[in-house]
């Protein structure tokens, strides 16, 4: 081992980005490209009238006008799941440009194919279409009166609601109960490489380019909507830029492209324009969050009840979960949750960065930020009292960083010397003051198994390879990192290969799972491929290791030695040509552990803030900020800050 | 429908097609235009109304600057013409005939990074990448301009750059290197 994991190494492929040089999908070339730009709804509900095409048509360079009534249909729309389930992961149970009936602004309508970027744009722009616009709901405020409890959430991976104890009984006596709505308005991701495609085919192979945090959940969502066996289409994607889950789940755009390029018969690229990016890859949903709390006089939680009320699309009955945190992060025996939904016409919502519990734990926290003033106990000490050993099923938590995360984030920040007082502390027309949260996430277990391939050849160089896409996180580098380590080898001898569906399975890199999956499958590949090579060298006669006892041979500095006589021993390269072996190979396999594996699983952490706000005009300013975090082993520091 | 109206005789170097005899539509046809670009002079086919930055990325396939918002708002085609930044998607390129144009991949060599890229790797001062070279563009202008000289300067002058994975600190601690380090 080399102890590479752990170490500040710079991204391996800085320079590539900071030289111009990293090529995202927009910026692939092919020949014969022709560019595609959409036609979006311009109304919110109702059906299209007509699509006047005539004057797009007879724009410069336009190649084909495609719609709902010149369009194959799709085959088969695949079931809405998370893409870290493994499975096709559409965005939304909808496809657009299927009939004439419109659900949400910016729907795709119609696509124009042209020879160039701007004459693409030029003709979306001449195309004509008339409506019939009925009624909408797109706010809570619209369609409060038609809320509803759907039975369960997430395609169907969790339900709706969720409860221990007597929480009604539990608030009626409680000696001290705060109650606090929150209203959130709907985010969109706004990656800063907006939804991006290029497809080719050849005779009746796709390969698509693709910005996606999953090469992989892109292959089987494609699949399945065209109907195409899944060896009959590669999807390659290195570099992608940023996601913050808008390409989490396989939105429409990506296999429209395809769709198109197989109509004219040339590889297309579809850029989505910065206005379409908000209506293309769902959104956090808007919100409104009700969150009651019970405690003694003490400050002890007795109850806490939580509802979230959304709104959702037409199609599907999703809302971010919102209670992992409020549920399990302290302890008390009464608990009530509760999503509620509202149908509107938007598309179906989606992981927005922080998914769900983020905006949940603002909330929970905020309500802890009262109590703790309520009862007169500091806010981090209130935090540390609650917070329990064990999670609500009664299983001790995997590891417990909370603690010390809000002991250590006191400290850093200077939390002693803050007056405790409301409206005690300014600074000119600014009043100023300080807070904590708890932070808390849940791990999400349900990938499927996750694979790598380690590779060294002959002349002792190595390559890792797995199947997920760089969108910002550096899991190049880190893949790098992890395979040194296991095989002894300086960072500079292990290359990385990555963004590719031809490479071994990993899932859609989401929930906060990324480099915990890839990592575990690197380790597995790297760790199988040096026994490999051990036992290779101790059965083989002219190797010096011959005959030794396995669990006494070791790898340090490139080579294969006894780990009691580091001097007897030979290299890589040595080893492998001499037994004319062009490369040795090992692909690892990581299974997560069981859903119900008796561990609590949340990561925690602890935010501090000092934030000023301007009591006349109503301005506020974060003014300085600490978090402290317990992520667990922490591959690489530099990235990680 | 994008027709004008034309009242007198048509003077445009813009191809004119009549439609009928009360609405005329402006059909933007191409021309040769010469652009230098990185210190070589490339002639390229372009249409008038082609920003500098779809000129850049869709002909000369110089990819290095990117495509963000194509509105002037978030700063990832910032490149240099005649030394000074401007944005790439508001710009048209027949504008830039007999200008000097600068992008990130005239900025270094293959083996010599400009000190503000090494400096932006050394202190991870990105993610995802898309806004580097336009972030970068800005940076080595900021110092040149004298406009570096504080946090808050670098926080007001590098304010039309936006990383959505907010490495804002890194940036910062970037620019603060190269900038001492010339000093």
């Amino acid at each position: 081992m080399t102890g590479s994991i752990g170490k500040s190494v710079s991204r391996l492929d800085g320079y590539e980005k900071t030289m111009g040089h990293a090529r995202y999908t927009g910026e692939i070339f092919l020949p014969n490209m022709a560019y595609l730009a959409i036609v979006g709804a311009t109304i919110s509900s109702g059906m299209i009238k007509t699509i006047d095409r005539s004057a797009a048509l007879d724009a410069d360079g336009v190649i084909a006008i495609l719609a709902h009534d010149n369009l194959p249909q799709i085959p088969g729309q695949p079931q809405l799941l998370p893409s870290l389930v493994g499975a096709p992961a559409p965005g939304q149970s909808f496809f657009p440009l299927q009939d004439d009936e419109i659900h949400y602004y910016g729907q795709p309508i119609a696509i124009v194919v042209a020879d160039s970027y701007e004459r693409a744009q030029y003709a979306a722009w001449l195309v004509d279409a008339s409506f019939d616009q009925t009624p909408s709901i797109t706010t809570i405020e619209q369609g409060r009166e038609l809320a509803y409890v759907p039975e369960r959430l997430f395609g169907g991976l969790m339900p709706a609601q969720d409860a221990r104890g007597d929480v009604e009984a539990a608030l009626a006596s409680a000696d001290v109960v705060v109650d606090g709505t929150f209203h959130m308005a709907a985010n969109h991701h706004n990656a800063l490489e907006a939804p991006t495609t290029t497809a080719v085919w050849d005779e009746d192979r796709l390969t698509l380019y693709d910005a996606t945090m999953g090469v992989r959940a892109t292959q089987l969502t494609v699949a399945h909507l065209l109907g195409l066996s899944l060896s009959k289409i590669r999807v390659v994607s290195n570099f992608v830029g940023g996601s913050f889950g808008s390409r989490a789940m396989i939105w429409p755009h990506v296999t429209l492209a395809a769709l198109a390029a197989r109509e004219v018969g040339r590889p297309v690229r579809l850029a989505l324009t910065r206005p379409q990016a908000f209506s293309a890859t769902g959104q956090r949903e808007e919100q409104e969050h009700r969150l009651t709390l019970g405690a003694t006089r003490t400050g002890r939680l007795t109850a806490i009840r939580h509802e979230k009320l959304s709104v959702t699309s037409h199609f599907d009955d999703w809302a971010e979960p919102a209670t992992g945190v409020s549920s399990q992060i302290y302890d008390l025996e009464n608990f009530a949750g509760a999503h509620r939904l509202i149908r509107g016409n938007t598309m179906t919502p989606t992981f927005t960065r922080g998914p769900g519990e983020s905006v949940a734990a603002f909330v929970l926290e905020s309500c802890m930020d009262e109590l703790a003033h309520e009862v007169g106990i500091d806010p981090v000490e209130l935090r540390l009292m609650n917070h329990g050993l064990k999670n609500p099923r009664g299983n001790p938590w995997s590891s417990d960083g909370l603690p010390e995360c809000l002991r250590r984030g006191a400290e850093l920040f200077g939390w002693d010397k803050r007056n405790p007082a409301p409206r005690s502390q300014r600074d000119g027309d600014w009043l100023i003051g300080h807070g904590v949260a708890a932070a808390g996430y849940p791990v999400a277990l349900f990938m499927p198994e996750q694979h790598a391939r380690a590779r060294i050849y002959g002349d002792g160089s190595a390559v890792i390879e797995a199947g997920t896409p760089e969108f910002g996180t550096g899991v190049g580098t880190m893949m790098t990192q992890v395979a040194a380590d296991a095989l002894a080898l300086p960072l500079e001898a292990v290359s990385y290969k990555l963004g590719d569906s031809d490479l071994p399975n990993i899932t859609a890199a989401v929930g906060s799972a990324g480099s915990m999956m890839v990592s575990a499958a690197v380790h597995e590949a790297a760790n199988d491929l040096r026994r490999q090579v051990m036992a290779l060298a101790v059965s083989d006669e002219q190797s010096p290791l011959h005959g030794a006892d396995l669990s006494s041979v070791d790898v340090k500095d490139g080579r294969l030695t006894l780990r009691d006589t580091q001097d007897v021993g030979e290299s890589y390269s040595d080893l492998l040509s001499r037994n004319r072996r062009t490369y040795a190979e090992a692909v690892g396999r990581w299974r997560p552990p069981p859903l119900d594996t008796p561990r609590g699983l949340l990561t925690f952490g602890a935010q501090f803030a000092e934030v000023a706000a301007d009591p006349d005009l109503g301005l506020v300013r974060v003014r300085r900020m600490v978090g402290v975090f317990a992520p667990g082993r922490v591959l690489n520091p530099k990235l990680a800050r | 429908m994008p027709y004008i109206n034309v009242g007198k005789e048509n003077t445009s170097p813009i191809d004119i097609h009549y439609h009928d005899a009360t609405k005329v539509e402006r059909r933007p046809t191409g021309a040769h235009v010469a652009l230098r670009v990185n210190g070589t002079e490339r002639l390229v086919d372009l249409e008038p109304r082609t920003s500098l930055l779809d000129a850049l990325r869709e002909h000369l396939e110089l990819t290095g600057s990117k495509k963000g918002c194509d509105q002037g708002t978030c700063g990832a085609c910032t490149v240099w013409v005649d030394g000074r930044r401007v944005l790439a998607c508001l710009t048209l390129a027949v504008a830039c005939e007999g200008h000097e144009v600068t992008t990130i991949e005239g900025v270094g060599v293959d083996g010599e990074p400009h000190p503000m890229q090494r400096a932006f790797v050394e202190h991870d001062a990105f993610q995802c990448g898309y806004c580097t070279p336009g972030q970068i563009m800005s940076a080595i202008a900021l110092i040149e301009e004298g406009n570096a000289s504080t946090d808050e300067a670098i926080a007001e002058f590098m304010s039309g750059n936006i990383c959505r994975c907010a490495a804002y600190p890194n940036i910062r601690a970037a620019i603060r290197e190269v900038r001492d380090a010339a000093a």
